[in-house]
């Protein structure tokens, strides 16, 4: 399968326009853009947690989806879409459906890293054909940017805000990608809005028809918890993937595939000086913080480097 | 011809369950509804029926599970208890408003607060007022009837909604019993199929379920559930009816037992009804004129014929298994009294909250209560309202 951006971007849009999600946000490009691996007459049944996506795309009684979606709470999103897919198999198997679906969920960060992992962990373990998608936007948006597992040190966040004594975020951000992989599921993988996106399109599709459960951790900026320019979303992304922020990679039946290498990694401060939420690191007396980022980032990135090897 | 046997109330619910052959099973364990699950997966194993045993890794999972599965246009069922119950509480809502009818096996333990296992009501009473049918059984042989009737019910086109069918842990779910099964293609044809009208895999249709229902829609949800509620009523009636044309079983919104003449009456709910009624028994070969109501169908509360039915009694006992902490009476106690406020002459009224926890109640407990009431009724003082039987008294 060939890739081709003009072909892949006038496809029927299967999210359409006029949902309530911010100018500039990332979550609805993440769904748009792993709906658009979807082939032609395959039905699709779409699962959100309870996150901005949900509340900005199906308000009652308006749906942006095109196929069938089913919301029901925060935290269980996998066990829902699990269940769907549970009586899809035994319907088929009962002859009541000929039609071929496919199921896909979508959560934020909250509804994935932190309150659903359980959830999503159980369906994983329990190897349902489907594809949990997490738009991380690193913090609890839909509730105002409070902090989450997912959130990066030092990140001013409305629940870890920077102040005379704190320095904003205490903690990492908790590697959920390697969790699911840890799950030994078919695929698992980390992708964001890169360039022409081949990378995103490439990995829903494998995501997607890849029998079993499968998973994508698609970093997905919010201008308003990130504080950008909404017009700089893909300028964000570029730079997380070329500071080594958010590496591209996936793990296909077990083995480790680093997708893009940058060829000389721009430092972390690039990536951090164009984000309100890290300007305390900026002050006079905190260059420390920005020297701990730098250094995590290239632990993290030593240590992928060696199981992508 | 029926099928005589000798079960437990949890597997009594499980044959009936494979009787039905549902789509889907979403289950996790917890004492003392474990057994149902694993009397299910037994049958799964053995390819008695299609279902997809789906073996989650909690009940918050189980009912998200029956969820996805219910809207996805299958027949979905799950068994639990108490803190597991209490795990499902907001998908309780969920399902409701969904209008899922999703069947629950509810094996009544509980709540943890110290940590018992044993049976009272605490579970299904908190959850009152999440928008399920309850049903309730007295004994091995109402478990698996009501389990029968549940999914004619809320799968009705009027109704749609949630049902969960009640027994008490232990003292119905693991006791023997006789009681007698139908033959599965009699269960088959009397349950029938599922067959929603909207469901997210309908061919050629899709369906968006769950969304966010602001102020100006909320209500407006709130108030389809309710007159789906208010339909519940004749539905269950109506199911019952051909239920016994099918068994010669009869059931109603509740059983009257002595109620003819009584003048002391209780009401009561599950499996001690059926201490109760030796303890009437005995009290009417010493021409006692008592008798009791057994309340079978909780929500909706049949408060029009619960009045009727206790308007010629002078006194009553509403007898609780599970405690409110209002400090008013128990769940059960302030439906009763308030059903009673429109009667003219309206009988006395008192409450006691029994048998938390697994704590006994005997025949001579209820010989007790009577003659409490006959007492009310001859001084004509109801006395303390807010009552409590079994506990320690030192």
């Amino acid at each position: 399968m060939t890739y081709n951006f003009h072909d892949e971007m006038n496809k029927p849009e299967r999210l359409v326009g006029g949902h309530r999600l911010c100018a500039g946000c990332g979550a609805s490009v993440a769904v748009r853009g792993v709906l658009r691996a979807l082939e032609e007459g395959d039905r699709a049944v779409v699962a959100n947690a309870t996150s901005c996506l949900e509340v900005s795309s199906f308000m009652y009684p308006y749906t942006a989806y095109e196929d069938s979606y089913i919301h029901s709470a925060f935290e269980n999103a996998g066990a829902t879409i699990g269940g769907v897919e549970a009586a899809y198999r035994v319907m088929k198997k009962k002859g009541k459906i000929d039609e071929t679906f496919k199921f896909i969920a979508f959560g934020g960060d909250g509804g994935t890293y932190d309150i659903g992992l359980q959830s999503l962990s159980g369906a994983m373990e329990r190897g349902h054909d489907m594809v949990y998608v997490c738009y991380d936007n690193e913090a609890y948006m839909n509730t105002g940017i409070q902090r989450s597992s997912s959130t990066p040190r030092f990140t001013d966040a409305t629940t870890s805000p920077a102040g005379t004594v704190e320095p904003g975020k205490r903690q990492n951000k908790k590697n959920l990608t390697e969790i699911l992989a840890a799950h030994d599921i078919p695929y698992a993988a980390q992708t964001t809005f890169w360039g022409n996106f081949k990378d995103l399109h490439e990995k829903s599709h494998k995501a997607i028809y890849t029998e079993g459960p499968a998973f994508l951790n698609v970093l997905s900026p919010c201008p308003r918890g990130w504080r950008y320019d909404p017009a700089d979303l893909a300028e964000i992304c570029k730079l997380a993937v070329n500071t080594c922020v958010w590496p591209l990679y996936e793990i296909e039946e077990g083995t480790w595939k680093l997708n893009y290498e940058p060829r000389k990694k721009v430092p972390v401060v690039e990536f951090l000086k164009r984000q309100g939420r890290f300007a305390h690191m900026f002050e006079p007396g905190n260059e420390w913080m920005i020297e701990e980022s730098q250094k995590y980032v290239d632990q993290q990135w030593e240590k992928l480097l060696k199981k992508c090897r | 011809m029926a099928i005589k046997d000798r079960l437990s109330g949890n597997e009594a619910v499980a044959i009936a369950m494979r009787q039905i052959n549902p789509d889907v099973m979403g289950a996790f364990p917890i004492t003392p509804s474990t057994e149902i699950p694993q009397y299910f997966s037994s049958y799964v194993a053995n390819g008695e029926v299609d279902t997809e045993f789906v073996a989650v890794e909690s009940e918050h999972s189980a009912m998200s599970t029956c969820i996805g599965a219910q809207a996805a246009g299958a027949r979905a069922v799950t068994a639990t208890s108490s803190c597991g119950m209490a795990l499902m509480w907001e998908l309780l809502y969920v399902a409701a408003s969904d209008r899922l009818p999703i069947t629950m096996a509810l094996v009544n333990r509980a709540l943890t607060g110290p940590i018992n296992i044993n049976n009272d009501h605490s579970d299904s009473m908190g959850a009152r007022d999440t928008g399920w049918i309850q049903l309730y059984s007295e004994n091995n042989q109402e478990a698996y009837d009501n389990f029968l009737m549940a999914m004619p019910i809320g799968e009705h086109p009027a109704v749609q909604l949630p049902v969960m069918v009640c027994q008490d842990g232990f003292i119905t779910s693991h006791a023997v019993e006789n009681m007698e099964l139908l033959e599965d293609e009699k269960v088959k044809k009397f349950v029938g199929e599922y067959q929603p009208e909207n469901y997210l895999l309908k061919k050629d249709g899709t369906l968006a379920i769950g969304p966010y229902g602001i102020s100006a829609y909320y209500m407006d949800f709130k108030m389809q559930q309710v007159e789906a509620m208010k339909q519940a009523k004749p539905v269950i009636l109506e199911v019952a009816k051909r239920f016994e044309e099918l068994t010669g079983r009869s059931y109603g919104f509740f059983e009257e037992y002595e109620m003819a003449d009584a003048e002391a009456a209780l009401v009561i709910i599950g499996s001690s009804a059926g201490t109760a009624k030796a303890a009437v028994d005995q009290m009417r070969k010493e021409g006692k004129k008592v008798g009791l109501i057994k309340l079978r169908v909780f929500r909706p509360f049949p408060m029009e014929e619960l009045a009727a039915a206790l308007s010629k009694v002078g006194v009553v006992a509403v007898m609780d298994k599970a405690e409110g902490f209002s400090n008013a009476g128990g769940p059960l106690f302030a439906d009763v009294r308030s059903a009673l406020y429109d009667l003219e002459n309206r009988p006395k009224a008192i409450n006691y909250v029994y048998g938390l926890g697994g704590r006994d109640i005997k025949t001579t407990d209820f010989e007790a209560i009577y003659e409490e009431l006959f007492r009310i009724l001859k001084a004509g003082v109801t006395g303390p309202v807010y009552r409590h039987i079994g506990q320690r008294e030192e």
